[in-house]
């Protein structure tokens, strides 16, 4: 596969526990060596099986972060962050090293990185450089172990589920620091995960893995409404995926624009006005009208036409199109008493309780 | 008590720790770290003296460094005597008799450190042996230690390898585990006696010493 990435943004490899996600992680990192093919990054091959070529891992710039915490315990936190930027600052005299914290220094690496204190400063962990690596909460470790992997300028950051390990609000916090970060930087990054939440809030290109192949690339809103088969849909899980913005927020209920329409959307989490995110929506819980009057207690009714009727055994999936593509799965049995067909007018309703945001991070 | 025996012997186990160190740990780490399917009969062979009696061990050290072979005959050319009988004969064959004890722990320390590390260390582009330096050593310390001491102790009571190899010279070869035997042979029990019970004070306090450190250095709770 081959998949464009822009400088800043990232690509997730998604798919089930055994997939290969791992496997393919190391495989860029030079951990692993495949038994055939190519690997390429830029105007870079890293390996090549016909041409003989093999960089090693130290050849390639690159940024590795472990589902634990991997810090080197014998050091400290700054001894940590500093591991990788060593070898990069020749002319400097190695004591040199050891002085300042804080202080903004040219420790650029050669794509005009970051100095190294201002990386851990917006890690949060420039307050505590002098502590010991093994007296780290698994929040603060895996913040240290992003530094470290930060440090060196690498040119591709690897992320092996990361936040898996760690409790939701520190998850939560470090994603988005971690995707500011990155986006500051200018790095690339390519981040393994099963969790859908994280793939939303992480991601901007998603590759779905199944058995070991590669069953989709695209755009993360795209990979999740548009699952290229059913095996694709079935890891991924049947929902529509939409790119919103959260344009109001009042009295525990959300306004969210989603293309031209608007959804009112419970508020679970806390999401300011101004917020990206995606709606998430089940077809199950999208039922369609045709009368407009009807009282009922959805807090949405969106003007649909259907697009497209398709019989999957007992249920009919009916592809709607209100603006954005949603699905409705509904019985034969209410397909026929409102008589639906592709073209006809009718009236999407969704609870507002049945919306789900996942913020970006 | 036979003085000249006991700093023979400190001489010659100290000398051999430091040969295995410097040994020890490229071998340690090349069988670690190598990629060979036939690194075991390397394994095999260093553990050799764990269980061949030290005579077959001497017999085949004293033929070995004698005029029988090239070897031998080279260095008598080159030093103006054989290497049987001599200090350095014997330290050949107290490095050859103790390397078990010192490959061992340190193989099995560099084989725990966890393997995450290293690969985290490669990513951020230390070498092979820059990521051995700064991470496999530094995490070994407890191996490193342990295979110093037991070394250094392990050699300090050898008697079958030097009996055979050094013979018993006075101040060149004679060890303190024979001038022990000696003292029995001349049933002299007292120096005998006295003499042992050195070697027994000096080893316990050696291991106890070491097994202490090993609890408290490196061994605070991990989160």
């Amino acid at each position: 596969m081959t998949v464009d990435v822009a400088p800043g943004s990232v690509l997730v490899l998604f798919g089930p526990s055994g997939a290969g996600k791992t496997t393919v992680l190391r495989q860029i990192a030079g951990l692993d060596r495949p038994d055939a093919g190519i690997i390429c990054f830029g105007d870079h091959t890293w390996f090549d099986s016909a041409a003989g070529i093999w960089q090693p891992p130290q050849h390639r710039r690159i940024g590795l972060v472990f589902q634990e915490p991997t810090l080197f315990p014998h050091l400290s936190v700054e001894q940590n962050i500093r591991y990788g930027v060593r070898g990069q600052t020749t002319v400097r005299p190695r004591s040199d090293h050891r002085q300042t914290t804080g202080r903004p220094r040219a420790d650029h690496g050669q794509t005009g990185a970051r100095p190294v204190s201002e990386i851990a400063r917006m890690l949060g962990v420039d307050q505590i450089g002098k502590r010991s690596a093994r007296e780290l909460s698994g929040g603060e470790a895996q913040r240290v172990a992003l530094a470290r992997a930060l440090a060196p300028g690498p040119q591709l950051l690897l992320l092996d589920e990361p936040f898996a390990a760690l409790d939701a609000p520190t998850r939560t916090r470090l994603r988005r620091d971690v995707r500011a970060l990155l986006h500051r930087l200018g790095t690339r990054a390519v981040l393994v995960t099963h969790d859908r939440t994280e793939a939303m809030s992480m991601g901007d290109v998603m590759a779905v893995m199944i058995d070991g192949h590669v069953r989709q690339v695209g755009p993360i809103a795209e990979a999740f409404s548009h699952p290229s088969d059913a095996a694709v849909a079935a890891s991924l899980g049947v929902e529509a995926v939409l790119p919103a913005r959260v344009t109001a927020s009042s009295g525990g209920l959300l306004t969210v624009a989603v293309a031209r329409a608007e959804l009112h959307v419970a508020e679970r989490e806390p999401t300011p006005p101004g917020s990206d995110v995606y709606a998430c929506i089940r077809a199950e819980d999208v039922t369609i009208e045709t009368s407009s009057h009807a009282r009922a207690s959805a807090r949405n009714r969106l003007p649909a036409r259907v697009v497209a009727i398709a019989h999957e055994g007992p249920i009919d999936r009916v592809t709607l199109d209100c603006g954005f593509p949603l699905d409705a799965l509904i019985t034969r049995q209410s397909r026929e008493e409102l008589s639906l067909t592709p073209g006809a007018e009718v009236i999407a309703a969704i609870k507002a309780t049945s919306v789900h945001l996942v913020p970006r991070a | 008590m036979d003085w000249t025996a006991l700093w023979l012997s400190v001489r010659l186990a100290t000398a051999t720790t430091a040969v295995l160190l410097a040994l020890g740990i490229p071998l340690a780490y090349w069988i670690v770290f190598s990629p060979r399917r036939w690194k075991f009969l390397v394994e095999a062979i260093v553990a050799l003296p764990l269980v061949l009696p030290p005579t077959v061990l001497g017999f085949y050290v004293l033929i070995a460094i004698g005029p029988l072979t090239p070897v031998g005959r080279a260095y008598a050319r080159m030093a103006g005597h054989g290497l049987p009988f001599t200090f350095e004969g014997l330290l050949i064959a107290s490095v050859l008799y103790s390397m078990p004890f010192a490959v061992q722990p340190f193989s099995a320390e560099f084989a725990s450190v966890d393997r995450r590390l290293l690969e985290a260390s490669w990513s951020l582009g230390a070498s092979r042996l820059a990521t051995f330096a700064r991470i496999v050593l530094p995490l070994s310390i407890r191996g490193l230690v342990t295979g110093i001491v037991l070394s250094f102790a392990h050699t300090l009571g050898e008697f079958g390898v030097v009996l055979m190899v050094g013979g018993n010279l006075p101040g060149v070869t004679r060890t303190v585990s024979i001038s022990i035997y000696d003292a029995v042979q001349a049933l002299d029990y007292e120096s005998a006696s006295r003499t042992s019970l050195l070697l027994l004070l000096v080893s316990f306090a050696i291991l106890a010493s070491t097994y202490s450190l090993q609890r408290s250095v490196w061994t605070k709770p991990r989160h």
